[in-house]
C-alpha cells in the first residue's frame, strides 16, 4: 500500500466536513477586501489627498507598526489594500492552520483517524491531504480576492498578484502547522504553537516596519508576512518573492513529512512524562480544574501581553521622532485621542490590546462548550457540583484571565514608557488605559456566555461579535457608517485613554451589560439539557 | 423505603426523535438492577435524565427519594457514575481524575482507591491522553466503586475492559450489593446482566417491555425440551402452546409455553419416555423475543445517546 492511499477519498471527506465554513470564510473575505478597496477609492479619489494619506500612513509608527508602510505613494491600489491587504493575508494563513490541524492531529486525538487509519489510508495520506485542502483554500480565497479586486476597478497585475501571495502565504501557514501537528499530541497546542508562529512573523515584521527609518528595515526580511509584503502588490508588484514563500512552504512540509514518518500514531515527538498519582490537595473545586486545564495558555499569552506592552511602550517614546509631515501629526492625531500624539498612539495601541484580550476572553469561555462536548462535563455535573457553580469555573478564568492579561500589558508598557519619559506617572496612566478596556472585553465574554446558554450550537457567535466589532471600529469610518452603528461596539465606548477624559458612567453601562448577559446565559444554562 | 429509583411514564424526544416513549422503571434499595437493551434503545437517556443532566418532556422521575432535576446536587453525593463513553481530561494523569471526582462527590476511601487500582491493574501516574478506552474505563470505575455511596449508576460500564477485569468489575459490584448499596447497571451484555442481576427491566424504543427477576421472566418464557421416547411422538404437532418441534425418529426437540408444559409432558409420559432434559430460557432468548423477529436495524439505529 502507498503512503498516500487515500489521500482523494480524505481530501474529499474534509471538503464534506467544511464546505460550510469554508465557503463562507472565503466569501467574507473576497467582500472585504473588495469593498473596503472600492470605498477607498472613493475616498480619495485624485491623486494629491492619496499622497497626503499614504505619507500619513507612512510617517506614524502605530500605523506602520500594525499594517505596514504603502511602498507607492501614488498607487490607489496600495492605498486602499494597506488594511485589508495584511488582515487578510493573516486570516488566510489561520485559516489554512486550522484546516491542517482540523484534519491532522485533531482526527488523531479523538481517534476518528483511527477508524479511517484501519482502511485503506496510507501513512502520509492525512497530512496530504490537510494539505491539499488548505492550499487549494487558499488559492480559492487568492483567485476570489483577485477577481473581486479586479471587479471594483483595481489593476488586474497587483490584484492578481496580491491573490497569489494569499494562496502562497495559506500553503505556507499550512506547512508550519503540518510540522507542528507532529510535534505534539494535544491539537489545541498544534494549533496554538503555528498560530504562535504567525504572531512572531506578525511582530517581527511590524518591528521591521515601524524602525525601517533606523535602518531596521531588514527585520521585516526574517518574517513570512514580511514576504507578502515584499512582493508590493499595486506599488511595483514585485512577484519573484512570491518564491520565498513558496520554498519556504517546500521546506516546512518536507520537515512535516519527515517528522510524521517518525512518529507513532497519536504520539508526539516528546513522550509524555509520567505525573503525580494522586492530586495535589487544591485540585478539589470546578475552578481548580478550569485553572489547571487552562493555566498553560494563559502563560503563553500573559507572555504575548509583555512583549506587546514593552513594543508599545517603547515605540511611543519614539513616535514623535518619526512624524515628519504635518499631515502624519494630523492623521495620527485624528486616529487617536486630542491631546499629545504620544498618548494618541498609546490610545490605539492599548485599544487593539483590548480587542487580544476579547480574543482571550472568548476562547477561555468557549471552553465551556468544548468541555461540554467532548463530555468531560458530564462526570463532574454528575458528582455535587452544580451547574452554575461549573459554569462559573472557566468563566472565571475567562473574566479574570483577560482583565489580568491588560493589567499585564499596561504595567510592561507604561513601565518601559516612564523609563523612557522619566515620568514615573507614566506607569500608572498606562495602566489606567488599560484597564479602562477591561469592561468592553467583559461584554464580549458575556455574548458567549449568553450564546453557550440559550443556544449552545450557535456558542461561535462570540467570535462572529468580535470580529464583528473588529471590524466596525477599523473601517466604519471608512464606509461612512453613522454613528448609531458604530456605537453597536462595546470598544466604540471605551474611553480614549490615556490623553482622553476618563468617563464613568459608559464603563459602569458596559459592566451592566455585561453582568446582564452572564445572568441570562447562566439562567439559560441552568434549563437546558446538557450534553 | 422508598425505590432508589422510580420512574414512570418518562418520556424524551430530541428533535423529532423519541428517545424515552413512556419508559417505567423501578429500582429496588439493595438491589442490582439490569437496564437492558441494543444500542439506541434508551439505556443512556434514561440516566442522563436521573442525574438531572437532561429534563424529561413528561413523566415523573425520583431519584433516592429527590427529584433528580431540582435536587441534583443533593443527590449527587450520594450516587456515582460510571459513563459508557469516558473522555478525560488528557493532561491529567488517571489518579489526579480519580481524586477529583471523590473530592467534588464528598470524599472516597482512600484505602478502597488503592485496594481498587491494585485490582483493575491500573497506573495512576499516566496522563490521560495514554490511557487506552479500556484503561480510560478503569479510572472512571475506580472513582466511582472507592466513593463511599448509595447508589450506583452504571452505564455499560465494562466496555473496553477485559475478561479478567471484567470479572474483577462483577466481583466488586457483588460486594458492594453485599454492603446493601444499590446498582443501576445498563447493559446489551447479556451474560453480565444474567450473572449480576437481581432483577431486569428490558427496554425496547423507549419503553419498558418486560420487567421482573430473571426466575419470573422465566416462567414467561418457552422451555426447550429434548426427549427421546419409547416410540415416535404422536399428535405434538397438533397440541398447542409446541413450537420449533423437530421429530428425528423417537427424539423429539421442541420449544414450549410454560401454560401448556404440564399437558405436553403427559402426552409424552403417555407414549413412554426413555431420557428428558428441559432447559430454562437464556436470558438471550428472552431478549430475542423481544428484538429477533424483526429486522432491528431501524431501531438499533436511533441514536438515543446523542
Amino acid at each position: 500500500m502507498s503512503s498516500l492511499a487515500g489521500t482523494t477519498a480524505l481530501v474529499r471527506l474534509a471538503l464534506r466536513r467544511d464546505r460550510i465554513i469554508l465557503a463562507a470564510f472565503i466569501v467574507i473575505l473576497v467582500v472585504m477586501v473588495a469593498a473596503s478597496a472600492s470605498a477607498t477609492v472613493k475616498l480619495y479619489p485624485d491623486e494629491a489627498s492619496r499622497v497626503k494619506t499614504a505619507a500619513a500612513v507612512n510617517g506614524a509608527t502605530s500605523t506602520l507598526a500594525m499594517y505596514g508602510p504603502i511602498h507607492d505613494e501614488t498607487s490607489s491600489g496600495a492605498l486602499a489594500t494597506f488594511k485589508m491587504g495584511i488582515m487578510g493575508a493573516v486570516a488566510v494563513a489561520v485559516l489554512a492552520l486550522f484546516i491542517v490541524v482540523r484534519h491532522t492531529r485533531s482526527e488523531e486525538e479523538t481517534g476518528r483517524l483511527e477508524l479511517l487509519g484501519a482502511t485503506v489510508v496510507g501513512r502520509q495520506a492525512p497530512l496530504t491531504a490537510a494539505l491539499l485542502v488548505a492550499a487549494g483554500a487558499g488559492l480559492v480565497a487568492g483567485a476570489g480576492t483577485a477577481l473581486g479586486s479586479i471587479a471594483v476597478g483595481m489593476p488586474a497585475a497587483g490584484s492578481v498578484l496580491m491573490g497569489l501571495g494569499f494562496a502562497c502565504l495559506g500553503v505556507a501557514f499550512a506547512a508550519v502547522a503540518g510540522v507542528t501537528a507532529q510535534l505534539v499530541k494535544s491539537a489545541r497546542t498544534a494549533a496554538g504553537l503555528a498560530g504562535a508562529v504567525l504572531g512572531v512573523a506578525y511582530l517581527v515584521r511590524g518591528i521591521g516596519d515601524a524602525a525601517a527609518a533606523s535602518g531596521l528595515g531588514w527585520v521585516s526580511w526574517l518574517s513570512p508576512l514580511g514576504w507578502w509584503q515584499q512582493t508590493r502588490p499595486y506599488a511595483g508588484d514585485r512577484w519573484w518573492v512570491l518564491a520565498l514563500l513558496l520554498g519556504f512552504a517546500a521546506v516546512m512540509s518536507a520537515l512535516a513529512y519527515v517528522l510524521a514518518a517518525r512518529r507513532d500514531f497519536a504520539a508526539g515527538l516528546l513522550p509524555d512524562r509520567p505525573g503525580p498519582a494522586t492530586a495535589a490537595a487544591r485540585l478539589r473545586s470546578p475552578l481548580a480544574l478550569a485553572w489547571r486545564l487552562q493555566r498553560a495558555g494563559f502563560f503563553a499569552w500573559a507572555a504575548v501581553f509583555v512583549v506587546i506592552g514593552l513594543v508599545v511602550g517603547g515605540l511611543a517614546a519614539n513616535v514623535g521622532s518619526f512624524l515628519t509631515s504635518p499631515q502624519a501629526r494630523d492623521f495620527i492625531t485624528r486616529l487617536g485621542g486630542e491631546q499629545s500624539i504620544r498618548d494618541a498612539f498609546l490610545a490605539v495601541e492599548l485599544g487593539f490590546a483590548g480587542v487580544f484580550a476579547a480574543v482571550y476572553g472568548v476562547q477561555a469561555a468557549m471552553r465551556l462548550r468544548s468541555e461540554e462536548t467532548a463530555l468531560r462535563a458530564e462526570p463532574l455535573l454528575a458528582t455535587a457540583v452544580g451547574r452554575v457553580k461549573w459554569a462559573w469555573s472557566h468563566l472565571t478564568i475567562a473574566l479574570v484571565g483577560s482583565a489580568l492579561l491588560l493589567v499585564v500589558v499596561g504595567v510592561s508598557a507604561g513601565l518601559v514608557s516612564a523609563l523612557q519619559v522619566g515620568d514615573s506617572g507614566q506607569l500608572g496612566r498606562l495602566v489606567v488605559a488599560a484597564l479602562v478596556q477591561i469592561p468592553a472585553v467583559w461584554v464580549i465574554i458575556g455574548i458567549v456566555v449568553a450564546a453557550f446558554g440559550l443556544a449552545p450550537r450557535l456558542v461561535a457567535l462570540g467570535w462572529v461579535a468580535l470580529i464583528g466589532f473588529m471590524l466596525l471600529g477599523e473601517l466604519g469610518a471608512l464606509f461612512n457608517l453613522s454613528r448609531a452603528v458604530m456605537d453597536i461596539s462595546p470598544f466604540a465606548h471605551v474611553p480614549r485613554m490615556p490623553g482622553g477624559h476618563l468617563a464613568a458612567a459608559p464603563l459602569l453601562w458596559l459592566t451592566a451589560i455585561a453582568a446582564g448577559l452572564i445572568v441570562i446565559g447562566l439562567a439559560g444554562f441552568r434549563r437546558r439539557d446538557v450534553g | 423505603m422508598d425505590a432508589a429509583v422510580a420512574i414512570e411514564k418518562l418520556s424524551k424526544s430530541f428533535g423529532g426523535t423519541r428517545a424515552l416513549d413512556g419508559l417505567d422503571l423501578e429500582v429496588r434499595v439493595g438491589e442490582i438492577h439490569g437496564l437492558l437493551g441494543p444500542n439506541g434503545a434508551g439505556k443512556t437517556t434514561a440516566i442522563r435524565v436521573l442525574l438531572g443532566l437532561l429534563r424529561a418532556d413528561s413523566g415523573v422521575a425520583r431519584l433516592l427519594g429527590g427529584d433528580p432535576w431540582r435536587d441534583a446536587e443533593r443527590l449527587h453525593r450520594r450516587l456515582a457514575y460510571v459513563p459508557g463513553e469516558v473522555t478525560l481530561w488528557p493532561n491529567l494523569t488517571g489518579g489526579e481524575v480519580i481524586d477529583l471526582l471523590g473530592r467534588l462527590r464528598g470524599g472516597l476511601d482512600k484505602k478502597r482507591r488503592a485496594e481498587l487500582l491494585e485490582r483493575f491493574e491500573l497506573d495512576p501516574t499516566r496522563k490521560a491522553r495514554a490511557y487506552s478506552k479500556g484503561n480510560r474505563q478503569k479510572v472512571a470505575l475506580v472513582a466511582a466503586l472507592s466513593s463511599d455511596v448509595e447508589l450506583l449508576l452504571l452505564d455499560e460500564p465494562t466496555a473496553g475492559l477485559d475478561p479478567l477485569k471484567d470479572a474483577v468489575f462483577r466481583e466488586c459490584l457483588v460486594e458492594l450489593r453485599a454492603q446493601g448499596r444499590t446498582a443501576l447497571l445498563s447493559s446489551h451484555i447479556l451474560s453480565e446482566v444474567e450473572a449480576l442481576a437481581d432483577r431486569v427491566t428490558i427496554i425496547r424504543d423507549g419503553r419498558a417491555v418486560e420487567v421482573g427477576s430473571l426466575v419470573e421472566m422465566r416462567h414467561l418464557a418457552r422451555v426447550t425440551i429434548s426427549a427421546d421416547l419409547a416410540a415416535a411422538p404422536d399428535g405434538l404437532t397438533t397440541m398447542p402452546g409446541v413450537h420449533d418441534l423437530r421429530v428425528t425418529g423417537a427424539h423429539v426437540d421442541f420449544m414450549v409455553d410454560p401454560g401448556s408444559l404440564d399437558q405436553v409432558l403427559v402426552a409424552l409420559t403417555s407414549v413412554g419416555v426413555t431420557s428428558l432434559t428441559s432447559q430454562p430460557p437464556t436470558l438471550e432468548e428472552l431478549f430475542l423475543r423481544h428484538y429477533g423477529d424483526e429486522s432491528s436495524t431501524a431501531h438499533t439505529e436511533r441514536a438515543a445517546t446523542s
